[in-house]
């Protein structure tokens, strides 16, 4: 959570100062410069996510040399779900957080013409958003640890899709859609790289 | 509004000061590596079994070495879990103080100073407005070194009826009259009706059991409870009477104090800690937080043996400042603990941390005290300075931030990995740190950070629906 913060800080400080730095009157110029800021938040993210990855590896050797056994009491695979959930939970809360507390108050979605699905569109894409952190933070640690750097890159590009996606709101089938899309695949996948298998879930599922 | 300022600079004089000399972490002190060798030695001489006569030095150094690798392990081991333990007391404070400033008006409305920031902030120029905040800060911090330093003179020369007076005067001044106001305001601001007989029988009972339990002997989570309450009550006050910049300058060279005043060779808070390591005694147990109470572990048919083991170790104690009775001592006071102490446990006393805890210990020696205690029990201790500037920054920041939630929240993140870092030095450098530096400067980064950089940012991603 802490270190998704610190991407976020970095990145809000890149767009503050181009920003800053533009007219402010110029509609598209802003949105053009909202854009690439969320790219590159995008980017600085997964880059923190690399570091994380980092510094758990190193906590992890420290704690397998100091052990008795030879392992440590939590596996890579465990930190790498922390990890993800971390991350999803404050980007969550980030989002989410003060469209809540204004939820609380009274007012009328929409009332300007925007969208009346405005809340409900937010939790949604919010909830889908955690889940991929998650799933991403197991797939980005599991890519990391085999040096298998497609699957790196395949959640950096998933990352950007979802992100890039979110661009056709409030066109909501443009971005709910392939988002979800994209977190069920996900969610398989990870489930495989997690030595899951379709007899597990089976047996799980029928309770045996 | 004038009697209340009245009795807040009396209030001020004695709980501000107290709670400074806590504003550390307490744990291990240097002397118990010694020690944890030394028994670990006896206990391999000791060893019948043992095959290797002809070379027992090497078999000393190899064990102190395996030794000292296995203390380091247990300790991060239990580090974790204490890092835990003071997560949640931490949260909570910050969750109450938060919760009443999202909901009480009283604690944001602007009802005049303090005495102690005698300058106002609303001037026509933010020259004079800077300079004025710089000048209260200052007299604040001047405030709490003197009375700092006049609590280790105290301290220092013995004078402990004064001093547990002027504990028991500002515990009394809070719990009775804070919690007075508090339940007043909450009170008017859920409009409910109440009739002062009910109050006074309330407040009656949450004080004198507050006192109770604070002072003397009551069970550890209804303490812990008390200690957050009377935390949080107290970063209330400063909430509501500390105008904005001073604030925030005040958290800012409070933590450099803090640095200064328990690292330092002459600082004032080290030489209360070590002052109080050398006689052997626990520090105010009013103005710590402590995470567990440690028990005696003895079984039944243990006891006579303990109890002779007891009294030798009294008079032990009085012979030499030696490392074991230091370390019996502050065994509390370690996170993480070895496994051979752990077994040499029955050994010790261990005049712990607080009164209270002592007391039960020696009442449990002839009676047959079934608690057993685990390693994990040991605990790691706050002071009460900390959780009340921690909560005062969280506060602040819900109550006066434009990012809102957004800012609190990271704000909450900070100082909470911030303890996470000082716990972590705690347990490489087993001695007393300070913990308000790295967190404050952590929850002051984020705050302006998030502020004013990432509010906008987050508005208008808000505002377009974009997601990152």
């Amino acid at each position: 959570a802490f270190f998704w913060l610190v991407s976020l800080l970095l990145s809000s400080l890149i767009w503050f100062i181009a920003v800053k730095a533009s007219d402010p009157h110029d509609e598209p110029l802003q949105k053009g410069l909202l854009i690439f800021g969320v790219m590159f938040s995008v980017l600085l993210q997964e880059a923190f996510r690399f570091l994380y990855y980092k510094l758990l590896r190193k906590a992890i050797e420290g704690l397998v040399a100091l052990s008795e056994d030879g392992c440590s009491p939590i596996s890579i695979q465990q930190m790498a779900y922390v990890a993800g959930v971390g991350f999803g939970l404050m980007s969550g809360a980030f989002s989410m957080i003060n469209l809540l507390a204004d939820a609380l108050g009274p007012g009328t979605v929409g009332i300007h013409g925007d969208s009346q699905l405005y809340f409900l569109t937010s939790a949604f894409m919010t909830m889908v958003l955690i889940f991929l952190h998650t799933f991403w933070g197991i797939l980005f640690f599991h890519g990391c640890e085999n040096r298998r750097w497609w699957e790196i890159a395949a959640v950096i590009v998933m990352h950007l899709a979802v992100s890039g996606s979110t661009f056709c709101n409030p066109l909501y089938v443009g971005s709910l859609v392939p988002s979800y899309l994209l977190m069920a695949a996900a969610a398989v996948w990870a489930y495989l790289l997690s030595g899951g298998s379709a007899q597990n879930l089976r047996r799980f599922l029928l309770c045996k | 509004m004038t009697e209340l300022s009245a009795h807040l600079p009396q209030f001020q004089h004695g709980q501000l000061t107290e709670n400074f000399p806590d504003n550390h972490l307490s744990n291990t002190n240097d002397s118990s590596e010694r020690r944890r060798h030394d028994n670990s030695e006896r206990r391999r001489n000791d060893n019948p079994g043992s095959e290797t006569n002809g070379q027992p030095q090497n078999n000393i150094q190899q064990v102190v070495e395996q030794d000292e690798e296995e203390d380091e392990e247990l300790t991060l081991k239990y580090g974790a879990k204490h890092v835990i333990m003071l997560f949640v007391p931490v949260t909570l404070c910050m969750v109450v103080v938060v919760a009443t400033i999202k909901s009480v008006s009283f604690y944001t409305r602007k009802d005049g100073q303090l005495i102690y920031t005698p300058f106002t902030e609303e001037t026509e120029t933010i020259g004079q407005r800077a300079l004025n905040s710089i000048l209260n800060a200052a007299i604040m911090i001047s405030v709490i070194i003197v009375m700092t330093i006049l609590l280790v003179v105290l301290y220092k020369y013995r004078c402990y009826k004064v001093i547990h007076g002027w504990l028991i005067i500002s515990s009394l001044l809070l719990l009775f009259f804070f919690s007075f106001i508090y339940l007043g305001e909450v009170f008017k601001t859920y409009n409910v009706a109440m009739d002062y007989i009910t109050v006074a029988l309330m407040i009656w009972n949450f004080g004198v059991v507050g006192m109770i339990c604070i002072h003397w002997k009551g069970p550890l989570r209804l303490q812990q409870a008390y200690l957050i309450m009377i935390s949080a009550l107290m970063a209330l006050v400063f909430i509501k009477y500390l105008p904005e910049w001073t604030a925030w300058l005040i958290l800012a060279v409070i933590s450099v104090y803090d640095l200064v005043a328990v690292l330092c060779p002459k600082g004032p808070l080290r030489m209360l800690v070590e002052t109080a390591q050398e006689r052997n005694e626990t520090l105010f147990p009013a103005l710590i937080y402590s995470s567990t109470m440690v028990w005696l572990v003895n079984m039944a048919e243990e006891d006579p043996e303990a109890q002779r083991k007891a009294s030798k170790n009294s008079t032990y104690d009085k012979q030499a400042p030696a490392n074991q009775t230091q370390n019996e001592d502050t065994d509390a006071d370690d996170g993480g603990f070895s496994q051979e102490w752990q077994q040499q446990r029955d050994n010790r006393i261990g005049p712990i941390e607080s009164t209270p805890e002592s007391r039960a210990a020696v009442q449990a020696l002839p009676s047959n005290s079934q608690t057993s205690e685990d390693p994990e029990e040991r605990g790691v201790k706050l002071g009460l300075g900390d959780f009340i500037f921690y909560s005062v920054l969280v506060g602040k920041a819900s109550a006066t931030a434009s990012g809102d939630w957004n800012t609190t929240l990271a704000c909450f993140v900070a100082i909470l990995i911030g303890l996470c870092l000082t716990l972590l030095l705690l347990a490489i450098f087993k001695k007393a740190l300070p913990a308000l530096p790295i967190s404050i400067t952590f929850g002051l980064v984020f705050y302006f950070a998030t502020d004013n950089l990432v509010q906008p940012f987050m508005d208008q991603l808000a505002f377009h629906q974009f997601y990152i």
